[in-house]
């Protein structure tokens, strides 16, 4: 067990908290998206989700704690390995989902983290539809705006964004999650998982990066079919 | 050709049960012990048609298909998406065993790493 100091006032960094990032196959990018993360989040674990090149090396470089699956599961499998890890070896409050593609901001996870701590939230989810600094193209947005009316539709939640990767999870919440969707249908899952707890939740807007590698690496809109048929036939 | 709507709602109704078997869990002995029954009926069924072809055709005529010849290749299709049905269903309950124990695998692998080098990360 991993003994999480409490925050002195004033400090900068957020030492009560572990990143959680789940992780495959980002060797070019994911050292320096640790490495940046940790000057505000010490305590990161990536969750390398069987990748075939040095993702976990560079990883554990950079000072993340990782945690290896021999095989490839999927991300959904991965975030709710890296969730049990933080729930079982460590005692922090809250941990934060976060991406390994460097399409995050960390000064919005930290907003994330102050918001459920002042405003006493179980969950905080990020969403880039709140304010107009995230520009998807148009499919994008269509495709996006369609997964967020088919997860409320089965969740009950009113969410504005439903694909996004970046959420913060207090513990008391991150006990209730149990992700079977191992693929990429986990992020319909834990919405409708953490709205069934009846915890009080907020969104918050975040800020996407688009950048040439996250587009590259990004989702297939033909994979939005994938996740549907997950969805569907469980 | 008022006929043909048995083999229409038959056809109807399997297509239906097979959607139901994809949604349902079907892992459990009961289930297994109805496939077989069926599997040993199909093959049963396939014999007797190659015996008595006549009788094929007199079973397609009762329920308003022209030939037997056709009759059997409904029956196939029914059978093949059955089998898609079943086979996806025990697909997904193995990934589930393997992520299960992957994820064990991995967190404990991680904790042995903890115990043998406390040192590293507590900086």
């Amino acid at each position: 067990m991993r003994s999480t100091p409490v925050p002195p006032a004033g400090e900068r960094t957020v030492t009560d908290t572990w990143l959680v990032v789940p992780l495959f196959e980002e060797q070019s990018v994911i050292g320096d998206v640790v490495r940046q993360a940790r000057q505000t989040f010490p305590n990161i674990v990536c969750v390398d989700d069987g990748s075939s090149d040095e993702s976990a090396a560079r990883a554990r470089e950079a000072g993340a704690v990782v945690v290896r699956h021999p095989v490839n599961l999927g991300q959904g499998a991965a975030l709710q390995t890296g969730i049990e890890w933080v729930l079982t070896c460590t005692d922090a409050p809250y941990l934060v989902t976060f991406d390994a593609d460097g399409q995050h901001q960390v000064s919005d996870a930290v907003d994330m983290v102050r918001k459920a701590r002042e405003e006493d939230l179980a969950v905080v989810f990020g969403s880039r539809f709140l304010d107009d600094r995230t520009r998807p193209g148009l499919l994008k947005r269509i495709v996006l705006k369609t997964a967020v009316w088919v997860t409320n539709r089965s969740t009950g939640l009113r969410l504005t964004d439903a694909h996004n990767g970046l959420r913060v999870i207090r513990r008391d919440a991150a006990e209730h999650v149990d992700l079977r969707q191992d693929r990429m249908a986990h992020a319909s899952e834990i919405v409708a998982q953490l709205g069934r707890t009846g915890l009080p939740w907020a969104e918050h807007p975040v800020h996407l990066l688009y950048t040439d590698y996250s587009r590259a690496k990004g989702q297939s809109l033909l994979n939005s079919v994938n996740i549907l048929v997950d969805l569907l036939f469980r | 050709m008022s006929d043909q709507i048995v083999i229409q709602v038959l056809l109807l109704v399997a297509v239906s049960v097979v959607a139901v078997l994809l949604t349902r869990g079907t892992a459990n002995a009961r289930h297994q012990a109805i496939r077989r029954i069926l599997l040993v009926g199909f093959v049963v069924v396939a014999a007797a048609s190659v015996i008595f072809p006549d009788w094929l055709t007199w079973l397609a005529r009762q329920v308003g298909v022209g030939r037997g010849a056709d009759l059997l290749l409904y029956a196939l299709v029914i059978a093949f998406l059955s089998y898609i049905a079943t086979s996806y269903r025990r697909m997904s309950d193995l990934e589930r065993r393997i992520t299960v124990l992957t994820r064990e695998l991995a967190l404990t692998r991680t904790r042995l790493e903890d115990v043998e080098e406390p040192a590293d990360h507590a900086e």
